[in-house]
């Protein structure tokens, strides 16, 4: 570890500011801009999350609904007899360790086998758990009761989130963060050094999904009725890369820029036309593609450098394994 | 027996959709993630010749397909040529080939939605008893599953004894070498890829006579049809046919002796023992 410069304390003053002016939102209202709000958190909060793994590793996982739905779970059938603090302990560990297993299986291979891999992992534990449900418990459905209202669900997001950008900033200075760079720029150059490589992505995976289940799990008052179908819901997995990827990976707040536009965009479009909301998805993903690639940061980062140098810097393009 | 025969009457459309996936991935090196809609828009379309033309389904193939290649081709030259020609290796457009198909998923998906609705369709074609081995089975499955034989074995004579078949296998063993033995690689591809688009689509003309169907159900067919890819090894027909033949039953098996909700659970299971022993896949060749 290096100690921080004075740069690093000054943005980390300036973060530390920033962070608390939101957490006033809810003084404000409690209507619809806290659910609004709640929503944008939520998901800078899953972004966030998986730019930890997929940003500096550029495997895109599709695994993010699946640990958002355990972390779901896990509070909707011990709400009653567990206190809320421990289940989130719980989520994070059982979510980790599903990150492992899926780690160890494919994190090994060629990207494609991650990547299909993660597609399907959602519905494969929705399968189960809804097989498990019916064969052995009494329904389906659970409910989920608390004292908890919109704003405290939005402090725990905001502070959970504060708790990830340490975490991500605290990977990027280790030994772990310089690792995954190397691996990132040419993985045969990081074996060859004498990384191992399988063992550092697996690691960083079960970080970033520890994380998204607790996100999970702190959501799960919010919904107040659980269900398999809900709870993991493949659609946010492709949410969380498209608004990743539109805002841009290689830097921590990258995701930052993508999810606000987005997730108010969304949002205006599924409450006027729900049926146009897959159409919108294929849009955005098809303008990240041929577009922006670099998302919206790279894309304002080589217009700055054209304007400071004169000269643009030959773009650097984010190569994405799979 | 029951559930064997079930199985393989089921793994021959499974087959076919693999077969596509397996040449537009293994020729034209386009991780196709759109595949299941290509499918579930050929049983929209066989469906609407059925109910609103009455041409029977089997027929509506023969229009069906020759659609399909024409707008994959469409695709291919339009959306995914660029993507070839400005990726600096396989890994690159492996990536934006997934997001950009991605992108046409929900693209079709949406689509769908909007002409369809979220509604399941099924229509009834050939909905009479057959008997094999003296238990009764959908003629309309025996049906597809013996036009899913005849196709697939088509393709395969197309492939080994024809000079444009194997000129596509060339392409697949190596895009760079075939182009040195004088063989347009660009037009090779979209072929492939065209033609694995109208083999997607027979599958679905077929799948439609027997399943019920909707609008946002392609998906589990693309993870389906994925995992059938990399069991048998990439850009085999071979491989293809046995995988399909192995999950078809695998699957029939689950769902009737254990649960039909699992019957995904069993496709993982086979997916993970592949990864872990034998990820080339089964007639693949280790990388080196």
């Amino acid at each position: 570890m290096i100690r921080p410069g004075a740069h690093e304390i000054r943005m980390g003053v300036l973060a530390a500011l920033g962070f608390a002016a939101i957490a006033c939102l809810p003084l404000f209202d409690d209507g619809y801009y806290l659910s609004l709000a709640v929503n944008i958190v939520m998901y800078v909060a899953l972004c966030t999350a998986w730019t930890l793994f997929s940003g500096p590793t550029h495997y895109i996982s599709l695994a993010t609904a699946a640990f958002f739905g355990i972390g779901t779970y896990t509070v909707g059938i011990g709400i009653e007899t567990m206190p809320f603090g421990a289940l989130l302990a719980i989520a994070c560990v059982l979510s980790g360790f599903v990150a492992a297993l899926v780690g160890l299986a494919t994190l090994r291979l060629s990207g494609v086998y991650f990547v299909i891999f993660t597609l399907g992992l959602a519905e494969l534990v929705r399968q189960v758990v809804t097989w498990v449900q019916t064969n052995f418990t009494t329904g389906i459905g659970l409910y989920v009761f608390t004292e908890f209202t919109e704003k405290h669900i939005f402090w725990m997001l905001l502070g959970l989130t504060a708790v990830i950008y340490l975490t991500g900033w605290a990977i990027n200075r280790s030994r772990l963060g310089f690792a995954m760079r190397i691996i990132g720029n040419d993985e045969t150059v990081a074996a060859h050094v004498g990384i191992d490589t399988a063992r550092a992505k697996v690691l960083l995976f079960i970080v970033s999904g520890a994380f998204i289940g607790i996100i999970g799990a702190i959501l799960a008052p919010r919904f107040a009725y659980i269900e398999p179908p809900s709870a993991f819901n493949p659609m946010i997995s492709f949410q969380v890369v498209i608004m990743a990827l539109l805002g841009g990976t290689r830097r921590l707040w990258g995701p930052l820029v993508g999810v606000i536009p987005f997730t108010i965009v969304f949002d205006a479009v599924s409450a006027q036309f729900p049926n146009h909301t897959s159409i919108l998805m294929g849009l955005a993903f098809l303008a990240v593609v041929y577009l922006i690639p670099n998302g919206i940061t790279g894309w304002i980062e080589a217009l700055v450098a054209k304007l400071k140098g004169g000269e643009a810097a030959p773009a650097r393009k984010t190569r994405w394994i799979a | 027996m029951e559930i064997l025969v079930t199985g393989v009457l089921l793994s021959g459309t499974y087959a076919l959709i693999a077969l596509g996936l397996t040449l537009q991935y293994g020729v034209a090196r386009i991780m196709n993630l759109a595949t299941g809609e290509t499918l579930v828009a050929a049983c929209f379309g066989a469906f609407w010749f059925f109910s609103a033309l009455h041409i029977n389904p089997v027929a509506s193939l023969f229009l069906v397909a020759p659609i399909a290649f024409v707008v994959n081709w469409f695709i291919y030259a339009l959306l995914l040529r660029p993507l070839v020609n400005r990726a600096k290796n396989r890994g690159m457009l492996e990536v934006d080939s997934i997001l950009a198909t991605f992108g046409l998923m929900f693209l079709f998906q949406g689509l769908m939605l909007l002409g369809f609705g979220g509604e399941y369709f099924s229509y009834s074609f050939l909905a009479e008893p057959f008997d094999i081995f003296g238990s009764p089975f959908g003629l309309n499955r025996v049906v597809a599953f013996v036009a899913a034989v005849v196709i697939a074995i088509a393709l395969y004579v197309f492939l080994t004894h024809t000079r444009y078949g194997t000129a596509i296998r060339a392409v697949a063993v190596d895009p760079v070498s075939a182009g040195l033995v004088a063989i347009n690689v660009a037009r090779a591809s979209a072929f492939a890829f065209a033609l694995g688009g109208a083999l997607t689509a027979a599958a679905g003309g077929l799948l439609s006579t027997f399943y019920t169907f909707n609008a946002s159900m392609g998906v589990v067919f693309t993870m389906k049809a994925l995992i059938i890819v990399i069991m048998g090894g990439v850009g085999d027909v071979r491989g293809a046919v046995l995988a399909a033949l192995i999950l078809g039953v695998a699957e029939t098996t689950v769902a009737s002796l254990i649960d039909p909700g699992l019957t995904l659970a069993a496709t993982y299971f086979l997916f993970i023992v592949t990864l872990l022993f034998r990820p080339q896949g089964i007639y693949g060749k280790k990388q080196a």
